[in-house]
């Protein structure tokens, strides 16, 4: 987990540097930091505001851009559906791309368990804390920040090594190709459309790869029987 | 945009963040979704991830690379290369910028 947060870390920072040159208000960024936490989204939407972009056209951005988490969020419904709603909408707010991939990993079954929320809100504290910290920090010292170093890959990094320890079978290796040629192909979309693309290419292939499979067990089945 | 509508944006976005990230679970409303694409959801994870990095490893602005002459091809290799060894994220990162570092400031690539 500290691999990780470093990784949260260096992406924060780099996020945090690019809405203190922004040039927007130091302490409207701070705000946006603070309250909005969706990496993404927030540099999607820097140029519009800092354009003087007429103000739906920054919501409809952020939409596009934050649409994998609503097939996230299809994903975690069997695990919270059933919470109140006041701690579903806190739910809703801190779960992050990686709560989302490092709870499933733990609890790939999809069926509520007491240990879940410790789980989670342990993760779901921490990646906020390794996120807002340097982005806090990015936008207060943005001048000072060389990030023309690289600093930003270990960022990457930190998500080639999760992908990594996703990769079980010949079935996650297959759509992990098929979504990474997916989302290079579909680069030129505009507002990170790609990564919907790629996500919808690779689950559909998983789909279809989880049904052969199912097929060729029923075909092996009456054959062994015969025997 | 004046401050107002800068402050009107950030706590739009806000809403949003929630919005999307609980789509389908904030409502308690029975929703019809088959099993096989709940099943299938369990690529989601692992597709999200790799459609993030790929294009940040061989790609600069928005095109494909077209030289080996660049630093984050060596490093992914080399995190990647240590992930497997050895596992662990921190030795991940720590291995591809020892890589990256010196081949990005020392040869510019």
């Amino acid at each position: 987990m500290l691999g990780t947060a470093i990784g949260i870390a260096a992406w924060g920072l780099i996020t945090g540097v690019a809405m203190g040159n922004s040039g927007l208000p130091q302490g409207l960024m701070v705000l946006m930091s603070l309250l909005v936490f969706a990496g993404s989204a927030q540099l999607a939407v820097l140029p519009l505001m800092t354009g003087g972009a007429p103000v739906w056209v920054v919501w409809a951005t952020a939409l596009c851009v934050n649409l994998r988490f609503v097939i996230f969020s299809a994903g975690w419904r069997p695990y919270f559906g059933a919470y109140p709603l006041s701690e579903r909408l806190r739910l809703a707010y801190f779960s992050a791309d990686l709560n989302y991939v490092l709870f499933m990993r733990r609890f790939p079954d999809p069926v509520p368990a007491p240990e879940q929320r410790p789980y989670f809100w342990g993760g779901a504290v921490l990646n906020w804390l390794a996120w807002q910290v340097p982005s806090l920090l990015g936008i207060v010292l943005a001048e000072r920040i060389p990030v023309h170093w690289g600093i930003g890959f270990a960022g990457t990094l930190a998500l080639l090594g999760i992908a990594a320890s996703l990769l079980t079978d010949r079935a996650t290796a297959v759509a992990a190709v098929v979504a990474g040629c997916a989302a290079v192909a579909a680069y030129a979309l505009p507002l990170k459309l790609n990564i919907v693309v790629a996500i919808a290419a690779a689950v559909a292939m998983g789909v279809l790869m989880d049904q052969g499979r199912q097929l060729n067990q029923r075909r092996a089945k009456p054959a062994q029987d015969a025997t | 945009m004046t401050s107002w509508e800068l402050v009107i944006a950030i706590v739009g976005l806000t809403v949003l963040t929630v919005v999307t990230r609980g789509f389908f679970f904030l409502s308690r409303r029975e929703i019809p979704f088959p099993a096989w694409l709940q099943q299938g959801l369990r690529y989601a994870p692992l597709a999200a991830l790799a459609a993030v990095v790929l294009p940040e490893i061989v790609m600069s602005q928005g095109q494909l690379i077209r030289t080996f002459q660049d630093a984050r091809l060596y490093a992914a290799a080399a995190g990647l290369a240590y992930f497997f060894w050895r596992g662990g994220i921190l030795g991940t990162i720590l291995t591809g910028m020892a890589v990256l570092l010196p081949l990005r400031l020392g040869l510019g690539w």
